[in-house]
């Protein structure tokens, strides 16, 4: 079966983004730009499902600006099969995400669509789920694990109180947690091969999305500062601290 | 407008995040109903009819919506929700898995995990890891958002007496189906909930260590919770990760032991009241956010404080 992975190109997550000093929006000038964690955990999720037989084919989707073609390379390097970018430098919001991704889901009809359970930078989660909404298909978020079996696919999920398993019908939608893999190291070889698979790029106009925006982002602003408090010398010091002036204990 | 809530509950009891959101609530508007899905959920729907400041409750008791499965319970909301100015829920995993599908079949662009309410159609939400806070507006509609319980004051549980309503809508998509839950059992309480938290990282070295923590937090009547460290590498379960992506607490005592503070760690619980750290790393991130750092070897440090409480 076919298999299509959303990946998206986000500020790496070991980059601490900081407001603009007009507080207009994020400076992300000349910081590293990665693939989104999330994505690439769904990328190899569905890497695994082809090595086990499962699919047969995998497309990583991405959308955004030009350079989102990195990310799709990547996923290309970690064994994704072709690449389509829906390229834009507009701003795209979660709802036109999900929309240009429903498009794609009609032309390329897969069985199943596996995206990261949030963006490390809008931090929405949102995406999987209104894409579901937008298709009629089932959704396994919070994925810890995948069993695909005959015409349908088990979502083992990580929820608040523990584990929660759901059975979807398929075509479905699956969003990644943490826990779902380890994603594996692209190869040399398989970067270079990487820049051979196809890459085919379309718009939000070609597929008959408005993208509008929705919201409208007013201001950005660092959060309230914590101080760094004070070191103590030892275990009974922390104790008489904790008791007579925190009063937390 | 009014506002629609949507109750979170296991069928048995209202859970205290509710209390939250109805807070978020009562910050945007006076006129407030509270939708309670489930099945056989009907003391669910008393206990929300006694909030304070709820107007109306609403029942939809059906074996659809039993589970919160989210193709099921998002129809309904959106079937119900259309005719809402505002519909709240809160930013829990059964929240979030659910409210971005009804805002879709709304047309609506959901706004996440808001922490403040600045007029009725701006809100204030963290962005990447909480290192930045933006002030969101929006133009649909209607407006449709989850809430960080943890940035507002619950409300009273006792004080309302709002007429329930039964609900007769069944939705059932038919695409997907309940198989099995593993909840995990403790008499501590619950994380998001409590008001001291101790947690461990990758410093505790295995699961079994963590044995120190628990006896430390019943002597505080504390939670436990974990690292993404210390969940990754199997030392406890994933419902006790705080986090980013993990769960969102700001008790009055935060005990991080043997946590470096990678900022996606922060990012849970950094607005809690009082933080102590426990590190033998003096350099270690977590440092710049405690109140309280003591700098030593956590395998003494931590049986040594249970001994002196």
């Amino acid at each position: 079966m076919k298999v299509l992975v959303a990946v998206k190109r986000v500020v790496d997550y070991n980059v601490k983004v900081r407001p603009k000093a007009d507080g207009t929006d994020v400076d992300i000038a000349n910081v590293k730009m990665s693939i989104n964690p999330f994505c690439e955990i769904a990328v190899e999720e569905a890497v695994r499902l082809k090595e086990k037989g499962v699919v047969s084919e995998i497309i990583a989707v991405s959308m955004g600006p030009k350079q989102s073609q990195e990310q799709i390379r990547t996923a290309l390097a970690l064994g994704a099969d072709r690449g389509i970018l829906v390229e834009t430098d507009a701003e795209l919001q979660p709802l036109a995400v999900a929309k240009c991704l429903k498009a794609i889901v009609e032309k390329e009809e897969p069985q199943m669509v596996i995206l990261g359970k949030q963006t490390i930078d809008g931090d929405n989660n949102q995406t999987g789920q209104m894409l579901g909404a937008l298709t009629g298909m089932g959704q396994g978020t919070f994925a810890s694990e995948v069993v695909v079996a005959g015409d349908t696919v088990k979502v083992t999920r990580e929820i608040d109180g523990g584990l929660q398993t759901v059975e979807l019908k398929l075509p479905a939608i699956v969003t990644t947690d943490l826990r779902l893999n380890e994603p594996r190291y692209a190869s040399l070889p398989n970067i270079m091969k990487a820049k051979k698979k196809p890459l085919d790029t379309t718009t939000p106009d070609e597929l008959g999305v408005d993208i509008t925006p929705r919201t409208k982002t007013l201001k950005v602003e660092p959060p309230a500062e914590r101080q760094a408090g004070v070191k103590v010398a030892d275990v009974a010091e922390l104790v008489e601290k904790l008791k007579n002036e925190a009063k937390v204990i | 407008m009014s506002i629609l809530v949507i109750a979170e509950h296991d069928n048995a009891e209202l859970k205290g995040a509710t209390l939250n959101t109805i807070a978020a609530a009562k910050a945007i508007g006076s006129d407030i109903a509270v939708l309670v899905a489930g099945a056989g959920c009907a003391a669910v729907a008393d206990a929300a009819a006694k909030v304070d400041g709820v107007n109306k409750v609403l029942l939809a008791d059906n074996a659809a919506y039993e589970h919160q499965l989210a193709e099921n319970v998002a129809q309904l909301v959106a079937d119900l929700g259309k005719d809402y100015g505002h519909i709240l829920a809160p930013a829990t995993t059964t929240g979030k898995n659910m409210l971005p599908r009804a805002a879709a079949l709304l047309d609506v662009q959901p706004i996440s995990d808001i922490i403040s309410v600045e007029s009725a159609d701006t809100f204030k939400r963290p962005i990447y890891a909480g290192n930045v806070i933006a002030t969101v507006q929006s133009s649909d509609a209607v407006k449709v958002i989850s809430v960080r319980a943890t940035a507002f004051d619950a409300v009273s549980a006792e004080g309302g007496s709002a007429a329930v309503e039964s609900v007769d809508i069944a939705d059932d998509a038919g695409v997907s189906s309940f198989v099995g839950e593993e909840l995990a059992k403790s008499d501590r309480p619950e994380l998001t909930a409590a008001s001291v938290v101790v947690s461990g990282g990758r410093g505790m070295q295995n699961g079994e260590n963590f044995e120190m923590l628990y006896k430390l937090a019943d002597k505080l009547g504390a939670a436990v919770g974990a690292s993404r460290a210390a969940v990754d590498a199997g030392f406890v379960p994933n419902d006790m990760q705080v986090g980013q992506t993990g769960k969102i607490v700001a008790p009055d005592l935060y005990i991080a032991v043997g946590i470096s503070g990678a900022i996606q760690h922060l990012a849970g619980m950094k607005d809690s009241k009082v933080i102590v750290a426990i590190n033998k790393d003096e350099e270690a991130p977590i440092f710049s956010v405690a109140d309280y750092g003591l700098v030593a070897d956590l395998f003494e440090a931590v049986p040594e404080f249970e001994a002196k409480l």
